[in-house]
C-alpha cells in the first residue's frame, strides 16, 4: 500500500490533543493505524503534549501509597476501554473484508452504511460502482474521507486505498469513483454535509449524508 | 540544586529529566521497584492533576485520574518502548485517554503507544533512549520560544481541551487563522528537530 495523501498537521495536532470531534478521530485513527508516516508524525504532536504537561505547576497530590494500594484493590485497568485499534469500527470491518453489511442505496451506484457512535459528528461507510459520483457538496466543519478499497478522485487529486482526504469547509467538490474497481471509503463529517443540487437537497433527509 | 525559596513554596514537583524517567520505568518494569515508582509518581502526577483541572475536571475526580494514569503506567511498564516518544509522552497519551473516556465519555480512537511497543523489540538501545531525550528536550525548548500567539492556540487545544472552532470562538479569530497558527506553530517544532531526523 502506497500512501501518498495524509492528514494535515491541524488534525494531527487536534488528534493527539483528544479534541478533534468523535467521528473524525474514528477516521484518523484508522488512517494512523495503516500509515507509518502518520504514526510518526503523531508521535511528534504528541510529544508537544508532554512538552506542555511538563510545563505545568505541580498541585498537591495525595502520597502514592494509599493511593495504590486502594487502586490495586480494585484490580487491575480495563485498558481495552482506553480505546484504540481494537475498537475502531472501521478497522474491526476491514478485518472482516466489510462483508455482511447492511448497505443502502443512496442513489445511482451509491450506496451507505452510517456507524453510530458517541460523539460530535457523523461516520458512515460509502460504496460506490465503478464511475458513480457523489453530488457536489461543501462542508460545514471538517471532513476525512479514508478509502479503503479501489479509489476516486477530485478536484484535490487520485485517493487509492490508505489515503486520506483532509478537507475542510472551504473545499466544494464532487468526488468520483474510479472506472475499474469503484470505492469503498469512510467518511467523517464534523457536521451534516451540504448538497448544492435542489434534487440532492431535497433528498438530503433519506439520506442521511 | 533545588534553593530554599522554592522549597517553601507549594509542593513544587522536581523537573523532568528524560534519562532519568526512562531510568524509573526500566527500574519499574524489571523489578517492580516501589521506590522507582514513587518517584515516577511525585514527578508526575502533580502535573497529571493539573492537566485534567485545566480541562475542566474537579479536584477530586482529577485526583482519582491523575492516579490512576501513574497506576497504568506501574502496570504496564514492561510494555514501554522509547521508539515511541519519552517516558512523558507515554504518561501524556493515558492522561489523555482517560480523560476523553471519563470525561467526554466517548470512546479514544487514540492508540496508547504500548500498543505499538508490542512490534517491536523490548529492550530499546541505549542511543535510542538518548536520542528520545534529546529531542523531547528539542520540542520542550521549540514549544516554549513559540510566539506568544501560537503558544496560546497550542495551549488552548492541548491544556484547555478546546476544538480550533472553540479556540477561534475564545480569541474572537476566523477559523482560517486559528489554524494557520496550529500549523505554524507546528512547522517551527519540526524545524527545530530537523537535524535529529
Amino acid at each position: 500500500m502506497t500512501i501518498t495523501h495524509h492528514l494535515g498537521s491541524e488534525t494531527l495536532l487536534s488528534f493527539a490533543a483528544g479534541t478533534l470531534p468523535s467521528a473524525l478521530s474514528a477516521v484518523a485513527g484508522a488512517h494512523i493505524a495503516m500509515c507509518r508516516h502518520c504514526r510518526d508524525e503523531l508521535v511528534w504532536c504528541e510529544r508537544i503534549g508532554a512538552a506542555l504537561l511538563e510545563g505545568l505547576p505541580a498541585m498537591p497530590l495525595a502520597d502514592a501509597e494509599p493511593a495504590v494500594a486502594s487502586l490495586r484493590e480494585a484490580g487491575p485497568p480495563d485498558l481495552a476501554r482506553l480505546g484504540g485499534n481494537a475498537s475502531n469500527p472501521i478497522l474491526r470491518l476491514a478485518r472482516d473484508d466489510f462483508a455482511d453489511i447492511a448497505w443502502r442505496r443512496i442513489g445511482i451506484g451509491l450506496w451507505h452504511r452510517p456507524l453510530p457512535l458517541k460523539g460530535q459528528g457523523a461516520l458512515q461507510l460509502i460504496k460506490a460502482a465503478p464511475g458513480a459520483a457523489v453530488p457536489e457538496h461543501s462542508h460545514g466543519g471538517g471532513e476525512l474521507t479514508l478509502i479503503l478499497r479501489g479509489a476516486m478522485s477530485d478536484t484535490t487529486g487520485r485517493y487509492v486505498a490508505g489515503d486520506v482526504a483532509d478537507l475542510d469547509e472551504e473545499i466544494e467538490h464532487t468526488p468520483i469513483a474510479d472506472a475499474g474497481e469503484g470505492c469503498l471509503c469512510a467518511i467523517a463529517n464534523e457536521v451534516p454535509t451540504r448538497f448544492h443540487s435542489l434534487l440532492a437537497r431535497l433528498l438530503q433527509p433519506w439520506h442521511g449524508l | 540544586m533545588v534553593s530554599d525559596w522554592v522549597s517553601l513554596r507549594a509542593r513544587p514537583a522536581p523537573k523532568v529529566s528524560y534519562s532519568a524517567m526512562t531510568e524509573l520505568l526500566a527500574r519499574i518494569a524489571q523489578r517492580t521497584d516501589p521506590a522507582a515508582f514513587h518517584e515516577l509518581y511525585q514527578s508526575y502526577g502533580p502535573r497529571v492533576k493539573v492537566y485534567l483541572v485545566r480541562r475542566g475536571v474537579d479536584a477530586a475526580t482529577a485526583e482519582d485520574l491523575a492516579q490512576e494514569t501513574l497506576l497504568i503506567v506501574w502496570r504496564r511498564a514492561a510494555l514501554f518502548s522509547s521508539e515511541r516518544g519519552s517516558a512523558s509522552t507515554w504518561i501524556f497519551t493515558i492522561a489523555r485517554n482517560l480523560w476523553i473516556d471519563r470525561l467526554r465519555k466517548e470512546v479514544p480512537w487514540q492508540e496508547l503507544p504500548a500498543a505499538h511497543a508490542a512490534e517491536t523489540s523490548p529492550e530499546p538501545l541505549p542511543d535510542a533512549v538518548v536520542a528520545e531525550s534529546e529531542l523531547q528536550l528539542r520540542v520542550r525548548a521549540a514549544v516554549a520560544q513559540l510566539p506568544a500567539e501560537q503558544k496560546r492556540v497550542i495551549e488552548l487545544a492541548y491544556l484547555e481541551g478546546l476544538s480550533h472552532g472553540e479556540i477561534a470562538a475564545r480569541l474572537g479569530l476566523p477559523l482560517g487563522t486559528v489554524k494557520s497558527r496550529v500549523r505554524i506553530a507546528y512547522q517551527r517544532m519540526r524545524a527545530a528537530v530537523e537535524d535529529l531526523k
